[in-house]
């Protein structure tokens, strides 16, 4: 069990950093797309929710060619950092942007396009400005969005495998995450460790997904 | 009423633009102050020129000047965005925060005003009747209520102006009560310039001094209340709402008959209810209501009989006539039958008794 409390960290860390990215990055484009009548929209939300539909393993052999040391995104890492991106956390890290994006997006753009700019240019006409009125107004009308997103996106980077497996490897410390850690004690035999960790991801996504419907339903009464 | 050259007290605006099924075409002058009807069927672009006044609505052709500052001049590309335009907007719907309490909400936009707050929080407050509701939430207010807190938050924010969409409109009938009067009072108070968008032409009378007609994205009319009132020619008033309005003085009451006695310079009226003794009421006369006798002895249940004279006699429906006529200096309208016309044999400048059958009084104008 000893050795497995490093995987277990290094997945909560790897979902944590995700999904503060996630939301940074999130925001504005479900914004984007809740409120946008260009005609790309439909071709960025395909894009968008794409991680859901397609393999983790398509997904990680894409991610591995772009991020490799001769991918686009990889040679410039490399170039500016001396070193590969791929097996590394930060690959992981980007890799699990990309793959749990729709997550972060979906809610987000949901609750922004049942919102409306009702209340926003209300705010507007109250000498806010447009981020003013975004933070001050927008964002507290919306927190059930940002939750469920922040929620969906952790949950979904924790349980995070095919990807993991194809751009991230099995480096302890480095991409050797909770899921990997189960797989490999299953490859060897070592069902009771197993056993053990899974235990502990079921009970762990279980609390958070409880935490979050709990939260909203009390929101959605008030 | 397009007068060229703006006033420094006036908003002049002009806006230009073009939507699938809608257009809008209008350049006018408005004054600022008062309260200014706006009034036209749903449809005929009121809340698009309100929206393209306070910036949420972009035109293709726009200008937009007030107090002699420019707000938007699509000739110059420079347009204000809508947090730099000092004005209020009240929704047809409240729009309240509702994470905010009423006393945060209020408190929204006076806290972006900067230093240019000029009106104290505890007299609006004391205006609108909001003392009790300060530490509520929106999700706990009846709707008159959050209407007024939404006029109350808009008037904090130190506008020059506020428009106005409807705000009655989403309320029924016994919640108007509870906005309208604070909506008269906080003009006469604070003098705040309202442009006030309705398509209850009883609302309009009620509070506006000023009254621009719109029909399908253009102006119909635009000037006093009384003279825009006056004209016959203008379908958009509706046929049933054509009228005129009166101010006159309450000059007594009898408590037997439950009868207010009003004075104008054309006479008297009796209207029912009890006014307060010398004070200035607007009174609305429909053109319905009014009919012509040619003498002043016939026995009849109407109270109110006028003399007055036929200013002009206009084309109505094909069954009807609009006749102007003249009591004093007011102005009043009749619509009577092209059959009673012929009857009576009556002519341009004719003297003749006018009936009132029923009188509404309104408001009173100070």
């Amino acid at each position: 069990m000893l050795n497995d409390t490093g995987p277990l960290l290094l997945s909560l860390q790897l979902a944590a950093i995700t999904t503060v990215i996630l939301l940074f990055l999130g925001t504005p484009l479900a914004w984007w797309l809740a409120n946008s009548k260009n005609r790309l929209k439909p071709a960025l939300q395909a894009i968008v929710a794409l991680p859901i539909v397609l393999p983790p393993t398509v997904l990680g052999f894409y991610l591995l060619v772009l991020l490799g040391p001769y991918g686009t995104i990889g040679g410039w890492w490399l170039e500016m950092t001396g070193s590969t991106l791929t097996f590394s956390f930060a690959g992981l890290v980007i890799a699990s942007c990309v793959y749990s994006l729709p997550f972060a997006v979906q809610p987000l753009q949901s609750a922004f396009e049942v919102l409306g700019r009702r209340e926003l240019e209300a705010a507007r006409t109250l000498g806010a400005r447009p981020l003013d009125a975004f933070v001050s107004v927008v964002m507290p009308m919306a927190a059930p969005g940002f939750l469920t997103a922040s929620v969906l996106s952790f949950a979904h980077t924790l349980g995070e495998f095919g990807v993991v497996l194809m751009v991230g490897g099995n480096i302890p410390g480095e991409t050797r995450v909770i899921s990997i850690a189960i797989f490999d004690h299953v490859e060897s035999m070592n069902y009771s460790a197993a056993h053990r960790l899974s235990a502990v991801l079921l009970v762990m996504a279980f609390l958070v997904l409880l935490a979050m419907y709990f939260v909203n339903r009390k929101w959605s009464r008030s | 009423m397009t007068g060229v050259g703006a006033m420094p007290g006036d908003i002049e605006l002009r806006y230009r633009l073009r939507r699938e099924n809608f257009s809008l075409d209008i350049a006018q002058q408005l004054p600022l102050r008062g309260i200014t009807g706006i009034f036209g069927p749903s449809g005929s672009g009121k809340t698009t020129l309100l929206r393209c006044i306070a910036g949420l609505e972009a035109a293709d052709d726009a200008l937009l000047r007030v107090g002699g500052a420019t707000w938007d001049d699509s000739a110059e590309r420079s347009c204000l965005p809508t947090h730099r335009r000092a004005l209020g907007y009240v929704f047809q719907e409240p729009r309240l925060f509702p994470h905010l309490d009423v006393r945060r909400n209020l408190q929204y936009g006076r806290r972006r005003a900067g230093h240019a707050v000029a009106t104290d929080f505890d007299n609006v407050v004391e205006l609108l009747g909001l003392g009790s509701l300060l530490g509520r939430y929106p999700a706990d207010l009846s709707g008159g209520e959050a209407q007024r807190v939404a006029i109350g938050r808009a008037v904090l924010s130190a506008p020059q102006f506020i428009l106005m969409d409807e705000p009655l409109a989403a309320l029924d009938a016994g919640r108007r009560h509870e906005v309208l009067p604070f909506i008269e009072r906080l003009h006469a108070r604070l003098g705040i310039p309202v442009l006030y968008v309705s398509h209850s032409i009883d609302e309009i009378c009620q509070l506006c001094d000023q009254l621009l007609v719109l029909d399908d994205g253009r102006v119909l009319a635009n000037g006093a209340l009384q003279d825009v009132l006056a004209r016959t020619d203008l379908p958009a008033l509706g046929g049933a709402e054509a009228g005129a309005v009166l101010n006159a003085v309450v000059a007594d009451y009898d408590s037997a008959f439950d009868l207010s006695r009003l004075e104008f310079s054309g006479g008297s009226l009796l209207a029912p209810g009890c006014y307060e003794k010398s004070q200035v009421v607007r009174v609305r006369v429909r053109a319905n209501d009014v009919s012509i006798s040619l003498d002043e002895t016939s026995r009849s249940s109407i109270l109110n009989r006028l003399k007055a004279d036929i200013v002009a006699i206009r084309e109505d429906a094909p069954s009807t006539v609009l006749l102007k006529l003249r009591s004093g200096d007011a102005e009043l309208q009749s619509r009577i039958t092209r059959c009673s016309l012929r009857r009576l044999g009556l002519q341009e400048g004719d003297a003749v008794f006018a009936q009132l059958k029923s009188v509404s009084v309104r408001r009173s104008l100070d």
